[in-house]
């Protein structure tokens, strides 16, 4: 079943958190609603799971309004970065929690726990209580409990965010996992972590500041983002001052030829743009096109060298494999890149 | 321990002494000495005896300790049925309502007990609703003064309880009912266990009103141990208050075992 966010705005009081959101989630899909603290993507999922009305706009899942459905009437699975798991109960009766909530035959339920705890490898620590696990087996007992009522929209809200590091890359593989072996289920994910949008989600819906500012897959907006914001959040970018003359565009003292398909929609002579540039596809030394600037600083990453220079006042990083000798702070350097890897953008609206 | 120092960290103990033996406790002590004693006319109680406690036995305390009991088991049960529902409904409304209702449950603390029994005596002295010189009214004060301190304790927990397991439980298909008796309720158990062992402490203790109230074949202790005070025979009294005290924190303990184990983390 899809989901159908139909011109959605929620509001409290007077502030705004949700505005216009207006997209859909196809049937079996993973979509990703990635942006920074307060962009509004919880609010929307808040809004599918039925925990806030919208002030206006309809909530669909699988082409039902369900804008005034009480939660409990939703039929969708949730998992939320607390775990939430019921302290007081077992994990095999948090898992049978929700079957029993829906009126599951008796004699099912005990197979049906098993069967989800089954799916995270969690199946021998059914006689536990919550406090006797781990963050992350806890995690996966959240995921078995939302899975066993099987969910055909599951809800996940920053699942991964109270895991350390390597466990979360191993949660990561899990997730993956468990959308290829359940292929009916579509997922809605909320993250601030661009990483684990990119790895996981088909669909990336960046929100910022209650509005989505572009949709579309994980390639797509890394390679070829259509908002400055995006290619800020979604991988990191310079985000270099550029105009537009003649044709052309000027950028610190290269220019690069503009096929008006390459232009950002609307832009005419004269105009402001931003030209981003991945650090990684940024070089050191002779290219199609050329910046002149003064490295300010240079940090070893393990597998790169970070290198920042100021080119006309202007830092540009540039991320350099296997540098035997990078240069010196102080020095000066020619970064090189390709008019292909350039993305022209209109300039970011203030906030 | 905050203070390191060994010399400094002795001074402190015996502030702590000095303050709390002679304000709790020596007064505590008094009575448990004097439960025991024939005589106090010297520096201390004399004449060691246990013939206080047949009184207790002989003299209808111990129907006043079950009165008492009984009341303070009965107000207590309807104090907290009656706060927690009440702090259900508050934890729902907006600012305002939540504010008159705090409001309304704060009257029966801020006014004072003598009030609030008085207020009750005159409002059910007359028809329709006579309720004078029955044990019922001594039950509706007690449940009148202690059903804050159980809306109170109570909204405080759920003010601290994360309403994110409800709503997961909502998410997986419980209707409100079910929640409230399968997870919010099971997760306020050891703030439902504190309030009820407040409310009784407290229901078991009280005097003013009960004094203004009680008809004569429904005498709670504390009366009993105010009238053989009043009327000098304060040895059997001593002994009365000695046997009130254990009562109480019999419970208390009884009460803060269920609370120990019903809470999880």
């Amino acid at each position: 079943m899809g989901i159908r966010f139909d011109h959605v705005s929620v509001a409290y009081g007077d502030t705004v958190v949700l505005d216009d959101l207006d997209l859909t989630v196809d049937p079996g899909g993973f979509t990703a609603l990635l942006g920074p603290s307060g962009s509004g993507k919880t609010t929307a999922l808040r809004a599918v799971a039925g925990f806030v009305r919208p002030a206006s706009g309809r909530v669909l899942i699988g082409g039902r309004d369900v804008t005034d459905l009480p939660p409990y009437a939703r039929g969708v699975g949730m998992v939320v970065q607390s775990y939430a798991l019921f302290p007081h109960m077992r994990v095999d009766q948090n898992v049978a929690f929700g079957l029993r909530a829906q009126g599951v035959p008796r004699r099912e339920v005990a197979g049906r726990v098993e069967e989800a705890l089954g799916m995270t490898g969690m199946a021998d620590y059914a006689r536990r209580h919550p406090r006797e696990l781990s963050g992350g087996q806890q995690q996966r007992v959240a995921i078995s409990r939302a899975l066993a009522i099987r969910p055909r929209v599951l809800l996940l809200d920053e699942p991964l965010s109270a895991l350390d590091a390597q466990l979360r890359s191993d949660m990561l593989a899990e997730l993956a996992r468990l959308h290829r072996e359940l292929p009916d289920v579509t997922v809605l994910y909320v993250t601030h972590d661009q990483s684990e949008a990119l790895t996981l989600a088909d669909r990336v819906a960046v929100l910022d500041r209650a509005r989505l500012r572009e949709h579309g897959t994980p390639r797509e907006l890394y390679g070829r983002p259509r908002a400055a914001f995006t290619a800020r959040f979604v991988g990191g970018a310079n985000l270099l001052p550029a105009r537009l003359t003649g044709g052309r565009v000027h950028c610190l003292g290269a220019v690069l030829d503009a096929d008006p398909a390459d232009l950002p929609p609307g832009a005419s002579d004269g105009d402001d743009l931003r030209v981003c540039l991945r650090p990684h596809r940024v070089a050191l030394g002779e290219a199609e096109h050329t910046l002149e600037g003064v490295v300010s600083d240079v940090q070893w990453r393990g597998s790169t060298h970070r290198v920042t220079a100021l080119v006309g006042g202007h830092p540009v990083t540039a991320e350099l494999r296997e540098t035997p000798a990078p240069p010196e702070p102080g020095s000066t350097v020619t970064l090189g890149f390709t008019r292909r890897d350039a993305v022209l953008l209109t300039p970011e609206e203030a906030s | 321990m905050l203070v390191h120092d060994r010399f400094a960290r002795w001074t402190v103990w015996g502030l702590f002494a000095a303050l709390v033996l002679p304000l709790f406790l020596l007064p505590l002590g008094v009575i448990a000495a004097a439960a025991f004693s024939t005589s106090w006319s010297g520096v201390l109680p004399s004449g060691p005896t246990l013939d206080n406690f047949a009184g207790v036995t002989r003299g209808g305390s111990l129907e006043a300790l079950r009165v008492s009991a009984v009341t303070a088991a009965v107000a207590s049960l309807l104090a907290l049925t009656a706060g927690t529902w009440a702090a259900l409904v508050a934890t729902s409304l907006r600012r305002r309502g939540r504010a008159v209702l705090d409001a309304l449950f704060m009257l029966p603390v801020a006014v004072p007990t003598v009030v609030v029994g008085l207020a009750l005596l005159v409002a059910f002295s007359r028809p329709p609703i006579l309720l004078n010189g029955t044990q019922a009214i001594v039950v509706i004060a007690h449940t009148v003064l202690v059903t804050a301190f159980a809306y109170q304790s109570v909204s405080a927990a759920l003010d601290r309880l994360d309403p994110v397991y409800s709503q997961v439980a909502a998410s997986l298909g419980a209707k409100p009912a079910r929640v409230l008796l399968q997870v919010r309720l099971p997760l306020l158990l050891p703030a439902l266990g504190a309030a009820a062992g407040l409310c009784f402490a407290l229901s078991m203790g009280e005097l003013s009103a009960t004094m203004m109230l009680y008809p004569p074949d429904w005498m709670p202790l504390p009366v009993r141990i105010f009238a053989a005070t009043d009327r000098g025979a304060l040895f059997s009294g001593a002994a009365s208050a000695l046997v009130l005290m254990a009562t109480t924190l019999v419970v208390l303990l009884l009460l803060s075992r269920v609370r120990t184990r019903a809470s999880f983390r």
